[in-house]
């Protein structure tokens, strides 16, 4: 009681005016630290972006403002084939870098593609029934699934090189989707699971009753609800898997070869061809980026998926 | 009316619970499973010299393996009806984990444990614990596994100015969801870009924005790769970089999952901003703090193409991490059999690491809330 007296009294003790002042300088304060951190974020993009249309001199002198520092030229474009004056003409980096991206997409859609598929189907039984695999209860399943994703790349790396060579599926494409989708497959369990707990059991129950079987009614009735949860299951998967570099660098040579393994070998065989470099560094962040902007609810349910109850 | 669908489920569910055909089922599943060893076995006489036929590699096992799954999906549905049907869901996932990890580590546990170097022409030669020894005997490996207690630490720094970050996103501002986009996008970029983007370009010594910045600040010689301390500073705030947003999406969820009334109350008590923060918002946030934070040490963990790419574990082995290391040790000297032992060993430490941290949290957590 004494306290919450002698708190009014200060209350009112302070003046309208020292009110605003305060609000003001806690906004410049808020507002400064937000611009301050936009800037940390967004430079290095706008740097790359930039630099892909400069000049060596540009460079060298650190000019940053297009047409008001520098003019822009296609310089980084064209060296890749990309600039719209090499555009129709033949270009064995563009044949190059075109066959490294499309690697790149085939290789991540389709380890997404897959791992959302397994994934939702194990994170649907998990939460739906119970089982018992010799001592394994639901549980334990869910935790064997899980705890892969402590595993650490280097672990698995030698052992798949050896497998891999066995098995004919070194430096091809479907090799590397499926130890992408087993490193993302954690992740997709982990997601889906969470979506699957918020969708009342009672859902299917009724379906049940309807007469449709447990796949029916998984198929027809529940699916269509979890649409938001596998979406962002697929995002996360692909930005995971877009970047992969690791299993990348070890597994493949020539044809299979991602967008990640072009650019690391871009950096360690040049000297200051930074123009080159910065065209594609930016075609390997931009189609991330893009997403980025545009399903950034996404992925921001995707990542706090079972973290905030 | 309702006694009547009762019945018919029931009816329905009896016909479910015993599978149509259960001698079907087992007998495909035994015959698959026949298949499968069969093939299995053929390749391994013809791998191991016993017997002249054979396939020239273990392409066609995968085959098999592959239909022995689908065998097994359906023997499970023709024998178990109902709860073969349930099974079905999990079975997927669970085989092709089992097969693409297990084979993995117990033959990963062999050449651990063997002197294989595929630049030599000798082939693989069981050795003991040659390996072992050698990786206690090795001051690199030590040294990159003290490096990754650095990284360890920094994720604190990291969670300290995502949380700043999720309180900013979650104050009360215009332009939210700008500022949201903005801060999350450094997540989506591919490490390796970033490394070129950030490490290559922006700190290059002569030419780099953030070098000039430095000289700009009153640092001379603004080289971010020559000293240990600063060289492992600049690996970790690219590694940062890309990596706080992902902190601070779970922070600010959790902030955004509070109760307004607490928040309220505090207001109304005449708590300052400070208190306010440490007395209620922080102790609240402890739960999604420790699985931010715990998620973020697995993944840091793994920490590999940042390195691998700016530094190559440079200046010296003072930016190395155990995973760049051993990619070294596989990539430029080809040695598989140490390089295997290195990794199963972290492995074995991560899991105990992994086990200690989250039953030291678990508790932590209880204690708290």
């Amino acid at each position: 009681m004494a306290v919450s007296v002698s708190l009014d009294r200060v209350v009112t003790h302070r003046s309208d005016t020292q009110f605003a002042v305060l609000r003001i300088v806690s906004r410049v304060l808020i507002y400064g630290a937000l611009i301050l951190w936009t800037i940390i974020a967004l430079f290095p993009i706008y740097w790359t972006l930039s630099t892909s249309v400069k000049s060596a001199v540009d460079i060298t002198q650190g000019h940053l403002w297009p047409w008001l520092t520098f003019q822009p030229d296609w310089k980084g474009w064209r060296s890749l084939g990309l600039s719209p004056d090499t555009f129709f003409q033949p270009s064995p980096s563009r044949d190059e870098f075109l066959a490294r991206f499309t690697n790149s997409v085939v290789t991540s859609i389709s380890a997404s593609v897959l791992a959302v598929i397994l994934g939702a189907l194990a994170a649907y039984g998990l939460s739906r029934f119970q089982y018992k695999f010799l001592w394994m209860r639901n549980k334990d399943i869910s935790f064997f699934f899980l705890s892969q994703l402590i595993l650490p790349p280097v672990v698995l790396a030698l052992p798949f090189l050896v497998l891999y060579r066995e098995l004919a599926l070194l430096d091809t494409t479907v090799g590397l989707a499926l130890i992408y989708t087993l490193t993302v497959l954690p992740i997709v369990i982990w997601i889906m699971r969470d979506q699957f707990n918020t969708i009342p059991i009672e859902l299917d129950e009724a379906a049940l009753v309807d007469g449709l079987s447990s796949w029916g009614a998984f198929w027809h009735i529940i699916l269509p609800i979890a649409l938001p949860g596998m979406v962002a299951a697929f995002i996360l998967s692909e930005v995971l898997t877009w970047n992969e570099y690791f299993f990348a660098a070890l597994l493949t040579s020539t044809d299979a070869k991602t967008l990640p393994v072009l650019v690391a070998s871009q950096t360690s065989s040049q000297g200051i061809n930074w123009w080159t470099m910065a065209a594609v560094s930016t075609t390997a962040i931009a189609p991330l980026a893009i997403i980025g902007i545009v399903l950034e609810r996404y992925i921001v349910k995707g990542l706090t998926a079972g973290s905030v109850k | 009316m309702a006694d009547t669908t009762v019945i018919a489920i029931e009816r329905r569910q009896a016909a479910r619970i015993q599978g149509s055909h259960p001698r079907l089922g087992r007998g495909l599943i035994i015959a698959a499973t026949l298949l499968l060893l069969a093939i299995g076995l053929t390749e391994a006489l013809y791998k191991a010299g016993v017997t002249p036929f054979g396939f020239a590699n273990w392409r066609p096992v995968l085959y098999v393996f592959v239909i022995w799954g689908v065998a097994l999906g359906v023997g499970q549905v023709l024998s178990r009806g109902e709860a073969g049907k349930r099974a079905l869901f999990v079975l997927p996932a669970a085989l092709f984990t089992l097969a693409i990890v297990v084979f993995p580590t117990v033959f990963g546990l062999y050449i651990a444990f063997t002197d294989w170097n595929l630049a030599s022409l000798s082939g693989r030669h069981f050795n003991g614990i040659d390996n072992l020894v050698a990786l206690f005997n090795d001051p690199f490996f030590w040294n990159a596994m003290l490096n990754m207690v650095y990284y360890l630490l920094a994720v604190l720094v990291e969670y300290a100015i995502a949380f700043g970050l999720a309180l900013l996103l979650n104050a009360d501002i215009k332009a939210r969801k700008f500022f949201r986009v903005a801060f999350l996008l450094p997540f989506m970029l591919s490490p390796v870009a970033v490394s070129w983007m950030v490490g290559k370009s922006m700190m290059e010594y002569r030419y780099g924005p953030l070098a000039t910045l430095m000289r700009h600040l009153g640092w001379r010689s603004p080289s971010f790769f020559s000293d240990p301390w600063i060289a492992r500073i600049a690996v970790e705030a690219m590694d940062a970089w890309v990596s706080i947003p992902f902190i601070m999406i779970l922070l600010l969820a959790g902030l955004q999952a509070m109760p307004k009334e607490v928040s309220e109350a505090a207001r109304i008590d005449g708590a300052n901003g400070w208190q306010h923060f440490w007395s209620i918002t922080f102790p609240l946030m402890l739960p999604v703090s420790v699985t931010a934070v715990v998620l973020r040490i697995i993944f840091k963990l793994k920490l590999a193409d940042i390195v691998i790419n700016t530094t190559s574990g440079g200046p010296g082995g003072a930016t190395d991490t155990v995973s760049s290391f051993i990619f070294r040790e596989y990539h430029y000297r080809s040695n598989v059999g140490y390089g295997t032992m290195l990794a199963m060993f972290y492995l074995v430490v991560i899991i105990v690491f992994m086990t200690l941290l989250l039953d030291l949290t678990g508790r932590f957590v209880r204690r708290i809330t």
